[in-house]
């Protein structure tokens, strides 16, 4: 009995007057915050980290590529056509005489960023339009997710190519069908995220003390939002780069003479027997870029996504 | 009877749903006097947050208040328009809410938080608010606030959590703070911690306090005036020391005869049989009667009205009504 006597009343000197057991939590109070979530991830998810360094490699190469390359990219070597890979041309050459990776460098420029601008682009449609539908709701909501579900039942390629075809060729005109046909996605996560955040008690609270909701969307709701659209901008620069290939081998993406892994593919087709290393170096770039994007979406998605924490 | 700051006449708050109109508050008059704490009372469901909530203009669609007034200061919060009461909110009346895990936002830090409460309402530099915000730390009895103000919320505990609500609550130096439920998530010893510091900033700063709770012992123990809340109406209101020393409605009676004393241990809990009824379909007569013992026939066809019985002292109940009666 003693005991216990003692105990509460060491519990009682612990919280004391002003205490709240505080200088127990200072010991506590261990911070997860979002570089400590990047250093677990590295610790557990080798590949993801592989993958980032791998995009980052392919970036700096990218942009690098005049530096890079001894060639450029429409320099033709009528001698040596459709080469196979050699000490002089690394990846070969094509039909025209142009050395392969020099393309594949210069492609890259096109490919990545036709991975990253459209995909920006279509996420601030999508968070803006997604926010307001969720925010707002009633009639605002149904109107903006019909829309979305317009634009999501088409088949994006489908929705591409007729956007395409009205705006004319070129990098610019790939970059709004893109984004066009990708922000309803972007939308319907934000949306549904901003239904439940809105339910919460600490926007309930920054109501309570007269905060306006613009000032509540941008710093309570849109900062709760970023992991999964971390999450989402690594899986969709893939399919955008995917998209702009199947455009570039339809022959309605990248024009001749610049040059894109989609369009590298596709001219290389026609000579897929002979020589191989055409079609093949850009596929394996593709494939390389698309795997690294969604393993490293993957791995942020395990450390960042609190339902999927610890298991 | 004391200056009045919060005066609620009649106000009544409906939830328009498809399935029917539920009139959560109904016909719902609370006083509350400059500098004093005055509590509300009930079950889950009976209107108490919906009371909160409608001072606030915090209530969600698709309810609104309906009618009545809600005069602060003399001023009636019902005509003002959205940009007015957005004012209003945390500069005059500010409110802290049940669960401190959930009111603040994870990914903001705890100081910041507060200091935007503050810059919302008032014109001044981030240095200048985050001394105001220090100061309001120190205030609530937070230890080491240059150290907090660094803080994310999950990193606090549920009683610093409900130390910073406070602060924020009280940063603006508003006149009314509403604490709706402010102790329920929280245990016993951090309760009454928290309480005291309620109290105690209502002494220091001449603050008025409207204090939500289920608690009989929380309210005895912080409150003046007392408002026992049932389906949407307040059955029973009255001084602290007269409510409790002589509850007349049957509910206030069940409620206190319900509470555990350590003293003489009952075999059963006590409790108040039924539940509270679907306020779409309230009965006839008194929303009561079903549970009511002493319930008689004419409970059943007709509404009591509000009776006083003393100074200040109302009922809602034919019983009292009748004895009163028979006394003249």
């Amino acid at each position: 009995m003693k005991k216990k006597k003692e105990i509460v009343e060491e519990l009682l000197a612990q919280t004391g007057e002003n205490g709240s057991g505080q200088a127990l939590e200072s010991q506590l109070g261990e911070s997860d915050t979002f570089k400590d979530k990047m250093k677990r991830m590295a610790s557990s998810n080798k590949l993801a980290v592989f993958s980032g360094i791998l995009i980052l490699l392919f970036i700096l190469l990218a942009a690098l590529a005049p530096v890079l390359t001894p060639y450029t990219s429409e320099e033709m070597d009528l001698l040596a056509r459709l080469s196979p890979p050699s000490a002089k041309h690394l990846l070969g050459t094509d039909e025209l005489g142009r050395d392969v990776l020099t393309r594949l460098l210069y492609g890259a420029r096109v490919s990545l960023a036709v991975g990253i601008v459209p995909t920006v682009a279509s996420m601030l449609i999508g968070v803006f339009l997604g926010m307001i539908s969720g925010y707002v709701g009633g009639i605002v909501d149904s109107v903006i997710m019909r829309l979305a579900d317009v634009v999501l039942s088409f088949p994006s390629l489908l929705l591409a190519m007729v956007i395409m075809y009205t705006l004319g060729d070129g990098i610019s005109s790939i970059f709004i069908a893109l984004a066009i046909t990708n922000w309803a996605g972007v939308a319907r996560v934000v949306r549904s995220e901003t239904l439940s955040l809105r339910e919460t008690e600490y926007v309930e609270a920054a109501r309570s003390m007269g905060v306006k909701d613009f000032t509540i969307i941008l710093r309570h709701v849109l900062p709760n939002c970023i992991p999964s659209l971390i999450v989402l901008f690594t899986l969709d620069v893939p399919s955008a780069i995917l998209s702009e290939s199947s455009l570039s081998f339809l022959g309605i993406g990248v024009q001749l003479p610049n040059s894109s892994w989609g369009l590298m593919v596709n001219l290389g087709r026609t000579y897929l027997y002979n020589a191989p290393w055409l079609s093949l170096a850009p596929s394996a770039a593709i494939m390389l870029v698309v795997l690294a994007f969604n393993f490293l979406g993957d791995g942020l998605r395990d450390v960042l996504d609190p339902h999927l924490k610890d298991s | 009877m004391e200056e009045l700051l919060l005066e609620m006449n009649h106000l009544k708050s409906c939830f328009f749903t498809r399935k029917g109109v539920v009139p959560a508050v109904d016909d719902v008059s609370i006083q509350v006097p400059k500098g004093k704490i005055v509590g509300i009372v009930g079950e889950s469901g009976c209107g108490k947050s919906m009371t909160a909530k409608s001072i606030m203009d915090l209530l969600k669609y698709p309810g609104r208040v309906v009618e009545g007034e809600i005069l602060l200061d003399g001023k009636d919060l019902t005509k003002l328009s959205a940009r007015e009461r957005r004012k209003v909110r945390g500069e005059e009346v500010s409110m802290i809410f049940q669960e401190p895990m959930t009111s603040l936002n994870p990914v903001v830090k705890v100081g910041k938080q507060v200091r935007e409460a503050i810059m919302i309402h008032q014109k001044i530099t981030k240095s200048e608010a985050r001394e105001r915000v220090l100061e309001v730390f120190r205030q609530v009895g937070i230890s080491e606030p240059e150290k907090r103000y660094e803080c994310y919320p999950h990193e606090l505990s549920g009683g610093l959590r409900q130390r910073v609500m406070i602060a924020m609550a009280m940063v603006c130096r508003p006149k009314l703070m509403i604490a709706d439920e402010p102790t329920t998530a929280l245990d016993v010893t951090i309760e009454a911690q928290i309480l005291k510091l309620i109290k105690e900033l209502c002494d220091t700063t001449g603050m008025s306090c409207l204090l939500i709770s289920h608690n009989l012992g929380v309210i005895a123990q912080m409150c003046d005036y007392v408002y026992v809340m049932y389906a949407g109406k307040v059955v029973e209101q009255g001084d602290v020391y007269t409510l409790f020393d002589h509850p007349e409605h049957p509910y206030t009676r069940g409620l206190l005869a319900s509470i555990i004393r350590l003293e003489n241990l009952p075999e059963r809990l006590s409790t108040i049989p039924g539940v509270v009824p679907n306020l779409m379909h309230l009965p006839e007569g008194c929303a009561f009667c079903r549970r009511c013992a002493a319930a008689m026939e004419r409970c059943q066809k007709e509404r009591p009205g509000l009776y006083e019985v003393g100074e200040g002292h109302h009922v809602r109940c034919f019983l009292t009504e009748e004895r009163e009666a028979a006394h003249e």
